[in-house]
C-alpha cells in the first residue's frame, strides 16, 4: 500500500504513452513467491498429512472393486485390474450374518427406521426444552439443566442396565421403538444445551413483544421461535443423524438381531469367524455403511463444523 | 397460555405451568435417567447379583474381585496406555494441523473436509478399515515386504504387546480431525494484534506459538481436553470392530469388560462395579473442571 505513494512520480517516465493504469503505480499486494521455503513447508505438511487421512477411504474403495483372486495376488494400495461391481451387490443383498443371507439391506433398512423417528423425536423434545430453559425459568430448571449436562459425561455403561430394566417394564425392551426413546433420551443433553444457547442468542424484545401482544407459550413457540431457528434446527438434525446412524452400543444393546442396525450388523458380517473371508465384500458393505454419514458430512460442510463444537461431548 | 406470571398468585406451583409441562421429559430424564440410573448402578454393585439384580449387600467383595481378575487390570492398563497416548498426540497433531491452517493458505476447505471427515465415520467403521490395512498378510506389512524388506514386521493387531497402539492410529485418524478444528476455532479467536506486536518484537514463529499462542489458548485446550478424556473412558466400538478385544484379552477396555459382564457372564455384580470404576474415573476428569468453569456451581 506505501508503494503506490510512490510510484506515481517514477511510474510515467518508465513508459509515458501507457495509460492512466500504469499511472497509478503497481497496486495490491506485492506478490508473494509461490515456492518459498516457507510455504514448500507448510503445503508439504499438510498434504502428507491429507494422504495419510485419505488412505483409509481410498483403500476401501480400491479393495471393494477388486476381485477376491486379484486380492490375494496384489497389494492393497495398488488400483483395481478389473473393476467388478460384484461385492458391493453381494454386501448389499448377499452377506451373511448367522442364518440370515440377505445381507446389508436389512440393517441399512432397520437404521432408517430407527435414525429417522429418532431425530424427530430427540429434536422436537429438545428445542421444546431448550426454548422453556431459555425463555421460561421457573424454580428449579437450571438445577435440571445441570445434571443433565453432567450426565452427558456419565458412561453410557453405567446407566444401560437401569434402563434396560425401565423398558422391559414398559415392554418396549428390544423394540424399534425402546431404542427411539434411549437415543432421544442420550441425545437430549447436546441437543438442549444447543437449542438454549440459540434462543438466548435471539433477541428478548421479540419474545417481549410477543408476550405483551398475549401470545403464551406455546404460541411464541410456533409462531415465532420455530421460524426463527432454522439454521439451528439443520445443524441438530445433521449432529443427530449422524451420531444415530453411527451408533453401535446402544443397537446391541437395545435390539434384536432381526431389528439391529447397520453398524452392528456390519460388525456382524466382517468379524464372524465362520466362512472364508471375503475382503472386498467386507469393505464394500463398510463403505456402504459409512456412506450415510459421509453423504451428510459433504453435503452440510461447514454446518457440520458448526455443530461438532457442542456435539463432540457425545464422543 | 393460562399461566402466565401472576404475582402473588397462591399456588408457586401453576406458575408457568406450561413451561413446566414442557420440560417433563428434561426433568424424567434428568433425574430418572441420568441421576436415578447412576444411583441404581451404584448401589447395586454393593451386592451380589448374578443374572438378576438382587439386592443382598456384600460390601466392596465385588470391587475386590475387580481388582484381582487378571482381565480387568488389562484392560485398566490399555485404558491407561490408550488414554495417555491418545491425549499427546491428538492435542500434538490437532495443534500442529491447526496451526498450519492458520497460516492464511489457500484450499483451507479442501483441507478441513480431508481432515475431519472420519469424524464423520462411525468407529465401527473405523475399526474394520484400520483391521484391513493392519492385516498382517495383506496389508502395509506386506506391501513393505514386497518393497524388499522381507523381514519388515508390523503386525499390530495379532501382537499382544503392541495391540493397543494398532487401536490408538485407527483412534488418531477418528479424532484428530475434531482437535484440529477446535484448536483452529480458538487460533482464530486470538487478536491478530498480538502476532504483529510479537513481529516488532522479532520473535520467532515457533517461540510466539509456545510462550505467547498457547498459553492464551488455555481454555480451548482444557474443554478439548476434557472432551477427549471423556471419549477415552468410554472407548468401546472400536475395540470390537477392530480386534473384538483379542488377541486373547490383550486389547480388552474396561467398556467392555462391562458389557460382557451384564450381558454375557451373566455376572451382573461385577458389571455394576465394574461401571462405578468408569463413572470414578470420569468423575476424576471433569469434577475439577466443573469446578474451574462454573466457579464451584452445583455439581449433579
Amino acid at each position: 500500500m506505501d508503494k503506490s505513494l510512490t510510484m506515481p512520480i517514477s511510474g510515467p517516465a518508465i513508459s509515458g504513452s501507457n495509460g492512466s493504469r500504469l499511472q497509478a503505480g503497481p497496486q495490491g499486494k506485492r506478490p508473494r513467491k509461490v515456492l518459498s521455503p516457507r510455504n514448500i513447508i507448510v503445503y508439504g505438511a499438510l498434504g502428507l498429512a491429507a494422504i495419510y487421512y485419505l488412505i483409509p477411504l481410498y483403500v476401501m474403495v480400491v479393495t471393494s472393486l477388486k476381485g477376491m483372486p486379484e486380492i490375494r495376488l496384489g497389494n492393497i494400495f495398488s488400483p483395481p485390474m478389473e473393476i467388478t461391481f460384484e461385492p458391493w451387490v453381494k454386501a448389499w443383498a448377499q452377506a451373511c450374518t448367522g442364518l440370515n443371507c440377505d445381507g446389508l439391506s436389512r440393517g441399512f433398512w432397520n437404521s432408517v427406521r430407527i435414525t429417522v423417528p429418532s431425530v424427530m423425536v430427540s429434536i422436537a423434545i429438545a428445542s421444546v426444552n431448550g426454548y422453556a430453559l431459555a425463555n421460561w425459568r421457573f424454580k428449579g430448571s437450571e438445577i435440571f439443566f445441570t445434571i443433565l449436562i453432567v450426565g452427558a459425561f456419565i458412561p453410557y455403561q453405567v446407566m444401560i442396565y437401569p434402563i434396560v430394566i425401565v423398558l422391559r417394564e414398559m415392554g418396549l425392551y428390544g423394540t424399534l421403538y425402546g431404542l427411539i426413546l434411549v437415543h432421544s433420551i442420550f441425545g437430549m443433553p447436546i441437543q438442549t444445551l444447543l437449542f438454549r444457547n440459540y434462543f438466548v442468542s435471539l433477541p428478548e424484545e421479540l419474545f417481549k413483544a410477543a408476550r405483551i401482544d398475549g401470545a403464551g407459550f406455546w404460541q411464541i413457540y410456533f409462531r415465532i421461535m420455530l421460524p426463527m431457528s432454522l439454521p439451528i434446527f439443520v445443524v441438530s438434525m445433521i449432529l443427530q443423524t449422524t451420531g444415530i446412524w453411527n451408533d453401535f452400543l446402544f443397537g446391541v444393546v437395545f435390539t434384536r438381531p432381526d431389528t439391529y442396525p447397520m453398524t452392528v450388523q456390519l460388525n456382524n458380517i466382517v468379524n464372524s469367524v465362520q466362512g472364508v473371508k471375503e475382503y472386498n465384500v467386507n469393505m464394500a458393505a463398510t463403505l456402504l455403511t459409512g456412506a450415510v454419514p459421509l453423504i451428510v458430512y459433504f453435503v452440510s460442510g461447514r454446518l457440520f463444523v458448526r455443530g461438532i463444537a457442542a456435539g463432540a461431548v457425545k464422543g | 397460555m393460562a399461566a402466565h406470571t401472576q404475582p402473588g398468585r397462591p399456588n408457586q406451583l401453576f406458575r408457568n405451568l406450561n413451561s413446566k409441562i414442557a420440560s417433563i421429559p428434561m426433568m424424567l430424564t434428568a433425574v430418572v435417567i441420568f441421576l436415578g440410573g447412576t444411583i441404581w448402578t451404584v448401589v447395586y454393585s454393593f451386592t451380589n447379583s448374578k443374572l438378576l439384580p438382587r439386592l443382598s449387600f456384600v460390601g466392596l467383595e465385588q470391587y475386590e474381585r475387580l481388582w484381582d481378575t487378571p482381565r480387568w487390570l488389562v484392560s485398566i492398563q490399555n485404558l491407561a496406555t490408550y488414554g495417555c497416548l491418545s491425549l499427546i498426540f491428538s492435542l500434538t497433531i490437532g495443534f500442529l494441523l491447526a496451526a498450519l491452517m492458520d497460516q492464511k493458505i489457500r484450499f483451507e476447505n479442501t483441507f478441513r473436509t480431508i481432515f475431519l471427515y472420519p469424524f464423520a465415520l462411525s468407529f465401527i467403521v473405523t475399526g474394520l478399515v484400520w483391521q484391513w490395512i493392519l492385516n498382517p498378510e495383506f496389508g502395509v506389512q506386506s506391501v513393505v515386504r514386497s518393497l524388499g524388506w522381507t523381514t519388515f514386521t508390523f503386525d499390530p493387531l495379532y501382537n499382544s504387546d503392541i495391540v493397543i497402539y494398532g487401536i490408538l492410529i485407527a483412534a488418531l485418524w477418528q479424532g484428530t480431525g475434531l482437535v484440529m478444528c477446535l484448536m483452529l476455532a480458538g487460533l482464530r479467536g486470538i487478536d491478530e494484534d498480538i502476532w504483529k506486536a510479537a513481529r516488532v518484537d522479532g520473535i520467532p514463529m515457533w517461540k510466539t506459538y509456545l510462550f505467547i499462542i498457547i498459553p492464551m489458548m488455555r481454555p480451548v485446550f482444557v474443554t478439548t481436553l476434557v472432551i477427549i478424556a471423556s471419549g477415552i473412558v468410554r472407548i468401546y466400538d472400536l475395540v470390537v470392530a477392530q480386534t473384538s478385544g483379542g488377541p486373547g484379552i490383550a486389547s480388552d477396555v474396561p467398556a467392555k469388560y462391562v458389557y460382557d459382564y451384564m450381558f454375557f457372564a451373566q455376572n451382573l455384580g461385577q458389571g455394576f462395579a465394574a461401571s462405578t470404576m468408569m463413572l470414578l474415573a470420569v468423575a476424576i476428569i471433569i469434577v475439577p473442571w466443573a469446578y474451574l468453569e462454573f466457579g464451584g456451581r452445583k455439581r449433579g
